[in-house]
């Protein structure tokens, strides 16, 4: 369907903010929270990109508002060459079924009072037009599909570990075979060793459906293992862009490199000898960025350029970075 | 001697469902200054035999079945409330995952951490609101003066573990409980938290105990390792050997399954199965089940920490027999 040359997902000028209202009988809105400020992104078809920042950068938000779950303030999102900013009612509510999302909290995300067979039908039953009969059929498959037995199909979420949830959580967004996945979280919440077991899952799923998927986690070395492309997001902003495993082992953003010098990595001898970077203070409110470069109170590097002008994406190979003073910033 | 001793501690928890036991025979010793790690998955039991220590368990239905946790010579499973209230807070300390859940969020900043020292009768209020606007400006809050008379939700997660650790800092104990301290937090964020708890270690000179699930945080942090398993310590040693030279299936397996370590794209490792039941009793080696080193023998008899180096102990029947050798 799409047109040639047409980016599977192409995400242009997108903009989602929220305004601060006060006042009891006159509502007036006195900020603004510009949670995502102005995204453009191109995802190709079965792609994976991992979506990195610290909490409250807007990731969540970002991948929300690309699933219609918020309605954005500005900017359009395209998936395979249908304009889902523009639909409204019953035809958004149809075209749903072509975009899912998983969340964090597998024991918040389940119904509780509805089995499995429950709550994988009831996606069928709003999404496509299958006969009853081969439902339980189709059910039963996707049970199969994410490593569960389908004699299990009668249990209720209670009776399930974090792990098997979260499965069951997977099998629900799948089972309407959609082209477009988002992750929020989706493994954060569990173990090493489940969590090892999800990636590997999602993984596999994602291959075999030639699905294209947005990954969002706080974890770098999640992102990196199952991504194929990362951004990094820093208060609504995309502040780099590369192929997974290039952008984390030679950050060229100072952010970038802030926070891959902090993940801890489990070889005591390598973390003896690191050099971490420490960057002062917490991120700032998005409901006042500072100006110029969002990262200009924290980063070593900072100019006066940085305080006044939006940095400029440069481009180096395939890489994307959003910062005027590449030409100081050291190589790592 | 050491500072804290603890020997074959057990606490369960009797439950409807039946007896959780939830840590099962746990023995390990901190001596001054050092930092203890204590890793392992949810329901490892880290964090109980932690609270153990404190008298936090909740009873019923949890009850210390055995064990003894000598601090400084002294059973702390033995004292009474009034005994281990001259102790928490004073001598040991705690800092817990959530410090949004941990601060009264009624109470000014200044309020709360002037508190333990009025309660152990260490200074009066004046002296207590002097020290306590130092301790702030110490853990790196800016404009502590400022923001002493602050509430805890006017402060950002990070901010909030720093007054946290100002305040089970503020009466200079001797050991420091830390429970998952950074796990809530942003990896920049965790990453100054982790660098300030170093510091005030080596400025008040006290031993930490380390609960963490984060492999990569511990291999930093601590000077030794305890990895648990089903509420058993299953290995033990010198950080350097427990990332070096895993000797206990699980411990190599967890460290096999951490994305970080692998290489891209490839199936991640993973443990097949789920951890066991705690409510029914094991014969074996709690791990025989998901081990692929078990043979018989495992499922039969418990297998205890043995020392398989200097600084090395393991509980891996196989590998106490030198019957295999494993690889990180």
């Amino acid at each position: 369907m799409s047109t040639t040359g047409d980016p599977f997902l192409k995400i242009r000028g997108l903009k989602t903010h929220f305004p601060i209202e006060k006042g009891v009988l006159v509502r007036k809105t006195v900020a603004t929270v510009k949670a995502v400020d102005g995204i453009d992104l191109d995802l190709k078809r079965g792609e994976i990109l991992g979506l990195v920042g610290e909490s409250g950068c807007g990731k969540s938000t970002l991948g929300r508002t690309i699933l219609q779950l918020i309605e954005p303030t500005e900017g359009s999102v395209h998936l395979d060459g249908r304009c889902l900013t523009d639909l409204k009612g019953a035809a958004l509510r149809e075209a749903r079924k072509d975009f899912q999302m998983i969340f964090q909290d597998p024991y918040a995300s389940l119904n509780p009072r509805m089995t499995v067979y429950d709550t994988l039908a009831e996606a069928l039953l709003s999404h496509q037009s299958i006969p009853a009969g081969e439902r339980s059929q189709r059910v039963a498959e996707w049970m199969n599909r994410v490593g569960l037995s389908p004699r299990f199909i009668k249990k209720y979420p209670h009776e399930f570990s974090g792990g098997q949830r979260q499965r069951i959580a997977i099998a629900r967004a799948l089972v309407v075979e959609p082209k477009l996945l988002v992750a929020d979280e989706a493994v954060s919440a569990l173990d090493v060793s489940i969590q090892a077991q999800i990636i590997n899952l999602l993984a596999r799923l994602s291959k075999e459906m030639n699905l294209t998927m947005i990954f969002i986690s706080h974890d770098l070395s999640v992102v990196k293992h199952i991504a194929d492309r990362i951004a990094v997001m820093y208060l609504g902003k995309i502040v780099e862009l590369g192929t997974a495993e290039d952008l984390f082992d030679r950050p060229r953003h100072p952010y970038t490199q802030a926070l891959v010098s902090a993940v801890p990595i489990p070889d005591p001898s390598k973390e003896r000898q690191r050099q971490r970077m420490l960057l002062p203070g917490d991120p700032p409110s998005p409901m006042n960025p500072p100006s110029g470069c969002s990262f200009h109170p924290r980063c070593p590097h900072a100019s006066e350029v940085c305080q006044q002008a939006s940095p400029p994406w440069v481009q180096e190979n395939d890489r994307l970075i959003a910062c005027s003073r590449l030409d100081v910033v050291p190589r790592i | 001697m050491a500072l804290l001793d603890v020997t074959d501690l057990k606490t369960f928890f009797h439950t409807r469902a039946g007896v959780v036991r939830a840590v099962n025979g746990v023995s390990f010793s901190v001596e001054k200054g050092e930092t203890l790690g204590i890793v392992g998955e949810s329901g490892s039991g880290k964090s109980v035999a932690c609270y153990s220590l404190m008298g936090l368990i909740p009873k019923p239905p949890g009850r210390i079945e055995s064990g003894k946790a000598l601090f400084e010579g002294e059973d702390l499973l033995q004292m009474s409330e009034a005994q281990l209230n001259r102790i928490r807070g004073r001598r040991i300390a705690m800092i817990f995952q959530d410090p949004m859940t941990s601060l009264n969020p009624f109470l000014r900043i200044e309020d709360q951490l002037i508190e333990p020292l009025l309660l152990h009768g260490v200074t009066d209020k004046a002296t207590a609101r002097q020290q306590a606007l130092e301790m702030l400006e110490k853990v790196g809050i800016p404009g502590a003066s400022r923001r002493i008379r602050m509430y805890p939700h006017e402060f950002s997660g990070g901010m909030r573990q720093r007054v946290m650790i100002a305040m089970a800092l503020i009466t200079d104990p001797d050991l420091l409980i830390a429970d998952e301290p950074t796990t809530a937090l942003d990896v920049t964020v965790q990453a100054q938290i982790l660098e300030l708890i170093k510091e005030m270690q080596q400025q008040l000179n006290m031993a930490v105990i380390f609960i963490s699930h984060d492999l990569g945080v511990v291999a930093g942090f601590c000077d030794r390792v305890n990895v648990m398993y089903s509420g058993q310590i299953v290995e033990s040693g010198a950080t350097d050997v427990i990332f070096a030279q895993p000797s206990h299936p699980y411990n190599q397996a967890l460290q096999r399954s951490i994305p970080a370590l692998q290489t891209k794209g490839e199936e991640l490792f993973t443990i097949e199965g789920q951890p066991p039941d705690l409510t029914r009793p094991l014969n074996g080696c709690a791990f025989a089940a998901r081990c692929t080193h078990a043979t018989d023998a495992c499922g039969q008899s418990a297998p205890h920490l043995e020392r398989i180096g200097e600084t090395h102990w393991s509980a891996c029947l196989r590998v106490q027999h030198q019957e295999i050798t494993l690889t990180p």
